[in-house]
């Protein structure tokens, strides 16, 4: 690996400005602010899909979109939301604090960070061109065959979402694959398992989910490219030639239903970390909420078939995972009683990211009892494709993922930025974020539960929808307000918010220790020895150990040399993915340059 | 500086073989590829199982006990399970710092790659000559995406050892290189029992 050696105070002055800088750095501090703006850019895309569906169901019969559009917008909207906007929202967290929570330099293997994100970047992007071939993927975020068939879906709008997902795929597998070994192998001394923050313990978990899970679905998907191949077709789910649709089914929600953790964990992660500091008191049943992490992680893969309950797999099957459902309703009651117990008699600060891990656990409670409901294959089979399953996805993701990654960004803004985001306007954020999203999403219980249909377009006057939409619709346009006051704050907050000590809220993480916020390129000048779980509220004391992170260990500081090859290699490679579309005249050059860039980077300068 | 912070630590272990400290001892390079190969044993996981799942459910032929060659394929998993020892030999080479016997060796490991992959083109030739295409049936399109993965693999792995076996002559791969060659063979062992998986589920237990 390259590395470059400096004295450790002249280091801190070298710090890179300019676009170039960007695109070639290494640092992980950096690449979770491309990660971060980025992921918030499709983040607003995807919003404003929802906003185009919410005004088209606005009233009975509208005709704002046709139903083709219509099927596009639904389609885009959950992939944008789940795969460009709530999962790389989430690796920017991790980006960003993981080492510093750990109290290592960088991740293990910082090019291959950068390529994660080049990778992420350029499939996002990729993925979005459809738009402007007016092929954008229309079979729904789960894509079941065999509608995404040729003979029913023969433009290329399903070969861009299936080659768009791989590539999306390979990002999210090779930062997996790295923060695994990040967390198992750069650990500051001392700095055992069992004092891991919570944090770090979900960013675990939530890895070892993606690299077993995106295997799966990168098999579904290569079997819908190969059967979408002309002339030479295969027949995986060719009805005719005896391929069997449920097949794509389990696969899909084989990888799909730990995905639904790989959304979550993190968001809990995060708001394990902020009610502690905010409640002034350490997470309660610190071992009980790790321990239930981890089983909700092996959990997760055995409750895929709740969402085939309609498919007709018999009694067996849906008793099976009906009970696997219910019970992995345990673990997670677990967390969530843990976490108010952590609140219980602690002397609470009521800031805003403090407001917005309350909302989470309180909007989370209301998706996990739907979640609940839909565990019974009875309930479930009124209530499958119906709007009540859009309430309940977006209780959980919106409610719980969001709130939870938003309370995050108003908990390390300061660290981030050396300033708070200004607490009025968080205020107002929060409580708008809260009237609006349960103005959108509560009332599709009632429409669901009435007999409103997702995926359709429109509906007809009388059938008692009009309100429950209109509400929502009107939910949804509050929900863009917020999110405006949100923008708002963060870009001013960035230049005029109030300047933040380097522990600016009283944490017990590593991350507070650093010297400065931001954190110096090398974060650490001497890497911290840790004796204690939350080492920073056990420093003075009788039994006190001091976090000394000053100085120098006599050596020089070792950082990655800055590489442009991780771009190039995912630039390549996206293009030689494209050329699974458009022939070979994009794939040869694309593989030619993936390869080239590959052997580059892999042969750089070792140290 | 490892040193120092395991002094500091009093109990963390140091790692000589790529001079960064770790928490574990062991090189993250190591830690990485094993979690890598994990992802693996998911792919081939779901390509073998979808291969097991429509087994026997074909409307038209050519049926695999009609077309699959036993003992051409015994011969050629005898070829890939004999590079597996060339491996081996290849990584205990470079670890006694014998640069001659490490190219001896990570050449023949390739040649034995190569040679299974011929094998394989033979054998699809032979099955497309014989019939069996992609289209074909359920067999056809399991049988011809399974392995065909599972030569690509190999493809990737015969590429990886002979760009190792060319830079032990540029002083890139030198005698301490140890974990380049190590992790290029758990790699290589890894596409070996996967094969065993595969020759033994579809070419013997039809």
């Amino acid at each position: 690996m390259a590395t470059t050696v400096a004295a450790a105070p002249a280091h801190a002055a070298h710090s890179q400005s300019g676009l170039w800088s960007w695109v070639t750095t290494v640092d992980h501090k950096r690449i979770a602010l491309l990660y971060f703006f980025t992921a918030l850019a499709f983040f607003f895309i995807g919003g404003l899909e929802a906003l185009i569906i919410r005004l088209q169901l606005s009233h009975a019969g509208a005709t704002l979109i046709s139903a083709q559009t219509y099927n596009a917008m639904f389609t885009m909207h959950a992939t944008t939301m789940i795969f460009l906007a709530l999962m790389p929202m989430s690796v920017a967290f991790f980006n960003y604090i993981i080492p510093l929570q750990i109290g290592a330099r960088d991740v293990a293997f910082p090019r291959l960070n950068a390529f994660s994100y080049w990778v992420f970047l350029f499939g996002g992007i990729f993925m979005n061109l459809s738009f402007l071939m007016k092929m954008a993927p229309d079979g729904g975020w789960y894509g079941y065959a065999t509608l995404t068939s040729k003979t029913f879906s023969p433009t290329h709008s399903i070969d861009f979402w299936a080659v768009g997902l791989q590539v999306l795929g390979v990002a999210s597998l090779a930062g997996a694959f790295n923060f695994i070994t990040t967390i198992i192998n750069l650990r500051a001394p001392g700095l055992t398992f069992m004092r891991l923050p919570v944090f770090t313990w979900m960013t675990l978990v939530t890895s070892f989910l993606i690299i077993l899970a995106f295997p799966v679905i990168t098999v579904a998907l290569i079997m819908l490219m190969f059967d979408r191949l002309s002339p030479a077709a295969t027949n995986f789910f060719n009805v005719a030639a005896g391929g069997d649709p449920v097949l794509w089914q389990h696969l899909f929600w084989v990888f799909g239903h730990p995905e639904v953790y790989i959304l979550i964990l993190p968001a809990m992660g995060i708001i394990s970390e902020v009610l502690p500091t905010f409640s002034g008191k350490p997470l309660f049943g610190y071992a009980f909420v790790v321990y239930s992490g981890i089983f909700i992680g092996f959990m997760g893969w055995g409750v895929w078939s709740h969402h085939m309950f309609t498919v007709g797999l018999g009694p067996l099957g849906d008793t099976f995972f009906a009970l696997a459902t219910m019970l992995i309703a345990i673990p997670t009651g677990v967390k969530i009683f843990n976490w108010i117990g952590t609140m219980w008699g602690g002397s609470i600060r009521l800031v805003t990211p403090m407001w917005f891990a309350i909302g989470f656990i309180s909007m989370f409670i209301i998706g996990g009892l739907s979640g609940i409901m839909h565990s019974s294959p009875p309930a479930d089979t009124q209530q499958n494709d119906t709007y009540f399953v859009v309430a309940h996805i977006h209780y959980v993701l919106f409610g719980g993922t969001m709130l939870g990654l938003i309370a995050g960004i108003y908990y390390w803004f300061p660290k981030v930025t050396g300033r708070y985001m200004n607490e009025t306007l968080g205020q107002w954020h929060f409580w708008l974020t809260m009237i609006s999203m349960n103005l959108t999403f509560f009332p599709m219980h009632f429409s669901g539960l009435l007999g409103m249909p997702r995926r359709v377009y429109t509906y007809q006057k009388g059938m008692g929808f009009e309100l429950y939409n209109q509400m929502s619709t009107a939910g949804a346009l509050l929900l863009a307000v917020s999110l405006l006051v949100f923008l708002h704050n963060l870009i001013r907050s960035i230049r005029k918010g109030e300047v933040a000590p380097s522990n600016a809220w009283n944490g017990a993480t590593l991350e507070w220790a650093t010297a400065t916020s931001p954190p110096p390129e090398f974060n650490f000048q001497k890497l911290p020895t840790v004796k204690t779980l939350d080492p920073l509220w056990h420093q003075d004391g009788p039994k006190g150990h001091k976090i000394d992170v000053g100085g120098t260990d006599g050596h020089g500081i070792h950082m990655p040399n800055p590489s442009y090859w991780p771009m190039f290699s995912a630039f390549g490679m996206t293009v030689m993915m494209a050329g699974l579309i458009f022939g070979l005249a994009l794939g040869v050059p694309g593989g030619l340059l993936f390869v080239y860039s590959t052997y580059r980077w892999a042969l750089e300068p070792a140290s | 500086m490892s040193e120092a912070i395991a002094a500091a630590a009093g109990s963390a272990p140091v790692v000589p073989d790529d001079h960064h400290y770790t928490s574990t001892g062991q090189s993250s390079r190591k830690i990485l590829f094993w979690t890598f190969i994990g992802s693996e044993c998911m792919l081939f996981g779901s390509l073998i199982a979808t291969y097991l799942i429509y087994r026997g459910r074909d409307k038209v032929g050519p049926h695999p006990h009609e077309i699959l060659n036993i003992p051409l394929t015994s011969v050629s998993a005898f070829v890939l399970l004999m590079s597996s020892l060339t491996m081996v030999l290849a990584l205990a080479g470079i670890q006694r710092g014998e640069m001659g016997k490490t190219r001896l060796w990570l050449a023949a490991t390739a040649i034995l790659g190569m040679m299974f992959v011929g094998f394989q083109i033979y054998e699809f030739n032979h099955f497309v000559h014989e019939g069996l295409t992609l289209s074909t049936n359920l067999f056809g399109s399991t049988f011809f995406v399974l392995t065909g993965f599972h030569g690509a693999h190999v493809t990737v792995g015969v590429v990886w050892l002979w760009t190792l076996f060319f830079l032990t002559f540029t002083g890139r791969i030198k005698a301490g290189n140890d974990l380049d060659v190590e992790i290029c063979g758990l790699y290589w062992h890894f596409v070996d029992v996967v094969w065993i998986a595969i020759f033994t589920l579809i070419y013997l237990l039809q």
